[in-house]
């Protein structure tokens, strides 16, 4: 069972306190997007072994949204951030960097 | 006979007497006594039948490894399948019986089973149980049902209460041996804060049976001074009956305390599961002792060495007269000499390697006692007890040299380290040759969230099974586990202990190494499940290659005690008939928990009346006073009807719709989501999230909205209001509050963070009751107040804030009934008067409250649609002929994409339409509207499912809402529904709206 | 109003602690800018309460101010006053992107004092309870067993617990089943 420190509330939150909300950073496509974009925001979905990024919130808690970088088979966390932004912050990205060299995730590496 | 010693028995209160009973007869044992050990005392030395063959069995081992001696225990509420006997500490009244037999543990028909042994081999069920097909269910289920399972079920409700403890700490220590305690010491002189569990009652662990020295002083009084020290550091908390259960992500450890087993008459939870956070872990678990495989080796006396000698010195109970050691190490020595000092006799040691043992042998030698290198057993002589062993050369292939007269066998096969918790999460084992068995890899340990190792073995469960070497790897993995959870490690040294070395161990997986079939096929591996050398070997020469594939087919280590004693004996047999290296085949995987632990502290106080929370309204108490009938609306339960004396549910419904449209009556309509949406961009928010335009809605006025998500599906719909210019308040289902408002916040947060919106879930605030039915007005009148509810004064759609009576009230004048009618928000806390003010003032009217049945079937007659009924996720409101409450002004809201797809936009969707049965009767509930023809897979064509189906009060006859191909365009014409005994019904597509098609009734 | 009631009309039990249903409380949500003065200013005006520091609770004149997100507060007074505190504070944030909502009677409050009472919050919420981790002045939101709930200690040692109204009972059977004689585990002291 997972702990994440909630970036908003500064609790090191586990699992039961916490709920999934999917992938992170999804880029919205409204009305008059081209079908395929569409289609990526809705359906499309990375299922990495190894570095991913999600969102996250702190349901039975403060009930901010946030984001987390971790590892699906080690369960290692590089980090939590805020949900305002549109990329992992690169302190994050260097942690990773630092432990999976040349990773790369959607635009991200 | 097994019995119990005039000397000895360190554990025991001989001051003590218990009585206890195992098989309805009555025997006593001493406060400190195990079950198995108070049996034992008593010359009860079968305590069960094997699962498969029926085999008599009695206990091979002293603790949790133990497979054989399984009892149920106890009476009514307080009854325990699968109990160990050897882990079961004995209490006065404790009654328990044996397992796996009929009729008796003495006499047992199923027995026969094990004269068919040569027909139940390895994969007996996956080849028998294949042809003809027809048998499986007839003759081959029953018997495997009839026979399948341990021990028996409960029948009555657990008696006990549970519980669980949230716990953080530094460091968790997992075993209070000299190893558990040693790490505790060295972790908590760093001021790590530290909880060291210990499975037993008792302190030390094995070195105190086993005795040696530690600075100078024997082990026992190390420990006692060690405990001592621990329980005075303020930072380390010390609980015995606590097993660790099992090791997971991110530090996360369960802690199985056993609070009064021992004890049940005492008040309080039975078992407590400890829920702990650790930034380090240490596994000090120790090591289990291997059986050996020889023929007979299952036969009650027939016990691990080490048990033996526990038997005697913890508990001064004597498993036999004579007992003949046969092992492949130093260790077994022990045993032998602890026997002999108790003045009982050992005919001879069997020791398997040529060379023979080190300095344990000489010393008992010296005792007198006869020790044969190279030797082993043939077979073990006896049925329900051992009478005898066959002597034979390890090297032969059994040939008898002597056989030897004995009532008891002590084998050690070597010693295996106690990996389990190291590996729950992910740590490695690597093979260590010398000892011939797997210990954890440090270099590959657990990993937490931070990408660094949290877990540390420490002592045996290390591979260090000397004492000396154990103590010093203790401190050390001690200290490492407090630097590794920030704190700065003790400088002080290890302590120094001294033990005599011993000679090395040498493998022995099968004894004689040459036992042709007839020996193999005795030689058991795994005791609980009844799987032998010969299994093992036919799996192998049957393609089972993989160790995960082989414990499946022989069904090796999936019993209760999951393969403690038989995991490495298994693998290391499989490992020989495939002529690969031990470590090559690996182990299975290690899975917590530990041991089996009850299911009640997983439950914990989810029981009873807290098994889940159950929402009431602030008027709850009053329906359940009313005798109301409730139905769960997620963790809310509300009223479905009130029947009265002598009524059915229909029959009250149908009264509670007539008096709704015909007088008036109320409903408590608490339950609906309510959340506050306020600031500048609260319009803007909402056209968003509405598929409606609501920027343009006027502050006192309300409207009715839907929300779609982003495939464009109808997720909720309520009613709007506009409270001023900033603020507005929405209306959810009574299931969807929490939904919607996490939605909202979701999009404010993740999406359109810049917007200036705050959102606020006041659901429960608010008492809610609707007042309705034509003389919905007189009531509030009557209850006065400062409020002009009038016609004109309050319209359709509008809402107020006043008092009504000496209430601070909300009204809403909406309405989910096509009636006149009022919806009245108060604050909770004076919701239960209101109501009652309401029911006083209606009473000339002949008010009475109605449940969520008749408000259902009256918005049915209305035609509206309720989400979760013509909803059901793939539902767009189109499909609803909802497309007045889509806006066509706004450029984007959420589903507003997704409902431009081609599939959305299609003429070919089915569409809401109404239902009139041409007999009137009510089309059953899910029917689907049958087609023409069949579909690929034979089954019978559709072309629309009914969503909404009620008989109808107000029209006395059946009606129905249902998704229709090309519904809309199809009114007056006849289909057919099915129904559930395979006839079909006849009815007319009409439209939905079956009552007051103008809308006449609520606006007046 | 005298028929004004609280969730469980002031029920209490007793064993390892002493569970009490406190009775009305009142509860104000005050969501805006925290870091503003404006905030600051309305709060020391209206209450004599400053803004409390993540996850903290401040004590003020006429109440309670309680951290519950980085744009949330949640104001703890009497019963009878949240209507006027509320005006009060809308009137001294005129003009700021605020909401300031009264949530008193969404809420139930009790009470658990006594030597165990960190125990019985321990078996119910995934939080560290031991002295020196959870301390008066301090303010946590998390879930007891199958529901959200907050809690904070007072400065005699006992804790208040605020969760929905709807669940009251549920709250309450569940800090009676934690709190049931005879279930001491004896780990904080």
């Amino acid at each position: 069972m997972l702990t994440l420190q909630c970036p908003y509330c500064g609790v090191w939150a586990e699992e039961t306190e916490l709920h999934a909300e999917g992938e992170a950073h999804l880029k919205r496509f409204g009305p008059g997007s081209e079908d395929e974009a569409f289609e990526g925001y809705l359906f499309m979905r990375e299922n990495p072994k190894g570095v991913h990024f999600e969102r996250w919130r702190h349901s039975n808690g403060c009930g901010k949204f946030f984001h987390a970088a971790r590892s699906t088979t080690t369960l290692e966390v590089f980090g939590t951030y805020s949900a305002q932004t549109l990329e992992p912050p690169q302190e994050i990205k260097d942690k990773i960097s630092a432990k999976y060299p040349g990773w790369s995730w959607r635009e991200f590496a | 006979m097994s019995t119990r010693l005039a000397q000895g028995g360190r554990l025991l209160n001989k001051g003590k007497q218990l009585h206890f009973s195992f098989n309805g007869k009555q025997f006593t044992g001493y406060e400190g006594d195990t079950l198995a050990s108070a049996l034992l005392a008593n010359d009860q030395l079968m305590m069960g039948r094997s699962f498969k063959y029926h085999r008599p069995r009695g206990p091979v081992a002293s603790g949790a490894e133990e497979p054989n001696a399984l009892v149920n225990l106890g009476k009514g509420g307080n009854f325990e399948p699968n109990q160990r006997a050897t882990t079961t500490e004995l209490f006065n009244g404790l009654t328990c019986e044996s397992q796996n037999h009929w009729p008796s543990l003495e006499f047992d028909v199923g027995a026969v089973n094990n004269y068919m042994t040569r027909f139940f081999p390895a994969g007996f069920y996956y080849k028998t149980f294949m042809f003809p097909r027809a048998a499986w269910k007839h003759v081959f289920e029953p018997i495997v049902r009839q026979s399948a399972g341990l021990g028996k079920a409960p029948k009555d409700r657990d008696a006990d209460t549970y519980e669980h403890f949230y716990a953080y700490v530094d460091v968790v220590v997992m075993g209070g041996g000299v190893a558990g305690l040693q790490a505790a010491k060295a972790a908590g002189l760093s001021g790590a804060k530290v909880l060291l569990m210990e499975q037993t009652a008792h302190w030390g662990g094995r070195s105190m049976v086993d005795g040696g020295e530690v600075d100078g002083q024997p082990v026992a009084d190390y420990v006692d001074a060690l405990v001592a020290e621990l329980e005075a550091m303020e930072n380390v908390t010390l609980r015995n009956r606590m097993m660790g259960a099992g090791v997971y992500d991110h530090g996360y450890v369960l802690g199985y305390e056993r609070v009064r087993d021992h004890a049940p008459l005492e008040s309080g939870p039975r078992h407590r599961l400890w829920r702990i956070r650790a930034k380090q872990i240490v596994t000090a678990t120790g090591a289990i002792e291997r059986p050996l495989s020889f023929a007979g080796n299952d036969i009650p006396g027939v016990m691990l060495a080490s048990a033996i000698r526990d038997y005697v010195v913890d508990y001064g109970v004597s498993v036999g007269d004579r007992t003949v050691v046969v092992t492949n190490n130093d260790d077994a020595y022990r045993t032998a000499i602890a026997i002999k000092q108790a003045g009982l006799e050992v005919p001879v040691i069997l020791d398997a390697r040529a060379g023979g043992g080190g300095a344990l042998a000489d010393e008992a030698r010296a005792l007198g006692i006869r020790v044969e290198n190279g030797k082993g057993i043939a077979k073990v002589k006896g049925g329900k007890r051992v009478t005898g062993v066959a002597i034979c050369a390890q090297a032969g292939e059994g040939a008898v040299l002597e056989e030897i007269k004995c009532d008891a066998v002590a084998m050690s096969g070597g010693w295996s380290p106690v990996v389990h918790l190291w590996s729950h999460c992910g740590g490695k084992l690597t093979w260590d040759e010398a000892q011939a068995h797997f210990r954890p890899d440090p270099s590959r340990a657990p990993t937490s969230h931070d990408g660094e190792a949290f877990v540390t073995v420490a002592g045996s469960a290390n591979g260090y099974l000397d004492l000396a070497l154990g103590v010093k790897d203790a401190h050390d993995a001690g200290k490492a586990a407090a630097k590794a959870a920030g704190f700065t490690a003790t400088r002080k040294a290890a302590p120094k202990a001294a033990e005599a070395p011993e000679a090395a161990m040498e493998p022995v997986w099968l004894m004689p190494q040459g036992a042709g079939p007839e020996l193999r096929i005795k030689a058991w591996l795994d005791y609980q499940n009844d799987v032998k050398v010969s299994d093992v070997r036919l799996a192998a020469q049957e393609g089972y290659e993989s160790v995960e594939h082989t414990k499946r087919y022989t069904t090796l280590g999936m019993a209760s005690d999951q393969g403690k004693l038989s995991n490495i004996n298994g693998l290391a047999t499989l490992a020989g008939q495939l002529n690969a290296p031990i470590p090559s085949v690996g182990t299975t995987t290690f899975r917590p928990p530990y041991t089996p632990i009850s299911m009640g502290s997983i439950a914990g106080e989810a029981r009873g009346d807290v098994f889940q929370p159950l929402r009431r309204t602030p008027i709850h108490a009053w329906h359940d006073e009313q005798k109301a009938f409730f139905e769960p609306v997620g963790h809310w339960r509300r009223p479905y009807c009130y029947p009265r004396t002598g009524e059915s549910h229909g029959e009250a419904v149908k009264r509670e719709i007539l008096q709704t449209r015909n007088s008036v009556s109320m409903l408590d309509a608490s339950t609906l989501g309510k959340i506050i949406v306020k600031g500048p961009d609260a319009g803007k928010f909402l056209d968003m999230l509405y598929t409606n335009m609501m920027s343009t809605l006027k502050p006192g006025r309300c409207r009715y909205g839907l929300m779609c998500n982003e495939n464009g599906f109808l997720i909720d719909d309520g009613v709007v209001a506009r409270i001023d210019e900033d603020t507005f308040l929405c209306h959810t289902t009574t299931g969807g509050a929490e939904r919607i408002h996490g939605w909202m916040e979701d999009w404010l947060q993740c999406e359109w963070w810049d917007w200036k919106v705050f959102t606020a879930n006041v659901t429960e605030q608010y008492a809610q009751i609707a007042i309705v039915g034509p003389n919905a007005r007189k009531v509030l009148e009557k209850l006065g107040g400062d409020m002009d509810i009038s016609k004109e004064g309050l319209t359709f759609m509008g809402w107020k804030d006043g008092k009504i009576g000496d209430f601070d009230a909300r009204a809403y004048r909406i309405s989910f009934s096509g009636e006149l009618s009022y919806e009245i928000a108060v604050p909770a806390s004076q919701g239960r008067a209101f109501w009652d003010a309401i029911l006083e003032a209606g009473e000339e009217f002949g008010i009475m409250p109605y449940g969520t049945e008749a408000l259902h079937v009256m918005r049915a007659e209305k035609g509206f649609i309720m989400i979760g009924d013509e909803t059901d996720g793939t539902v767009i409101p189109q499909d609803l002929n909802m497309q007045w409450a889509i806006s066509k002004k706004k450029e984007d809201f959420l589903g507003k994409r997704a409902q431009e797809r081609p599939h959305m936009a299609s003429p070919e969707r089915w569409k809401l339409v109404g239902l009139e049965t041409l007999d009137g009767s009510v089309i059953p509930d899910g029917a689907y509207a049958i087609a023409e023809g069949e579909n690929a897979n034979g089954q019978r064509n559709t072309q629309g499912r009914v969503t909404s189906t009620y008989y109808s009060p107000t029209l006395d006859r059946g009606i129905a809402m249902a998704l229709v191909h090309h519904g809309t365009d199809r009114m007056g014409e006849v289909i057919e529904l099915n129904k559930v005994d395979g006839s079909t019904v006849k009815a007319k597509i009409v439209d939905p709206i079956f009552f007051d098609k103008d809308g006449e009734k609520q606006n007046v | 109003m005298s028929n004004v009631v609280s969730a469980l009309n002031g029920v209490s039990q007793s064993g390892i602690a002493l569970v009490e249903e406190t009775g009305l409380r009142g509860m104000i949500t005050v969501r805006g800018d925290l870091a503003s003065k404006p905030m600051a200013k309305a709060l020391k005006d209206v209450l004599g309460a400053s803004v409390p520091e993540q996850r903290q609770i401040a004590s003020g004149e006429k109440g309670a101010v309680a951290w519950m997100s980085p744009d949330e507060l949640l104001v703890i007074c009497d019963h009878g006053a949240a209507e006027d505190i509320i005006a009060s504070l809308n009137a001294a944030l005129a003009g700021e992107h605020v909401l300031v909502v009264n949530v008193s009677d969404a809420r139930a409050v009790f009470k658990v004092s006594g030597e165990c009472a960190r125990e019985v919050i321990a078996k119910l919420a995934p939080v560290d309870l031991a002295p020196g981790a959870f301390e008066p002045g301090m303010m946590r939101r998390t879930r007891f067993a199958q529901v959200a709930a907050a809690f904070w200690m007072n400065d005699d040692g006992s804790f208040e617990i605020i969760c929905f109204r709807s669940v009251a009972r549920y709250v309450f059977d569940l800090l009676c089943v934690a709190s049931v004689d005879g279930s001491e585990v004896g780990f904080f002291n």
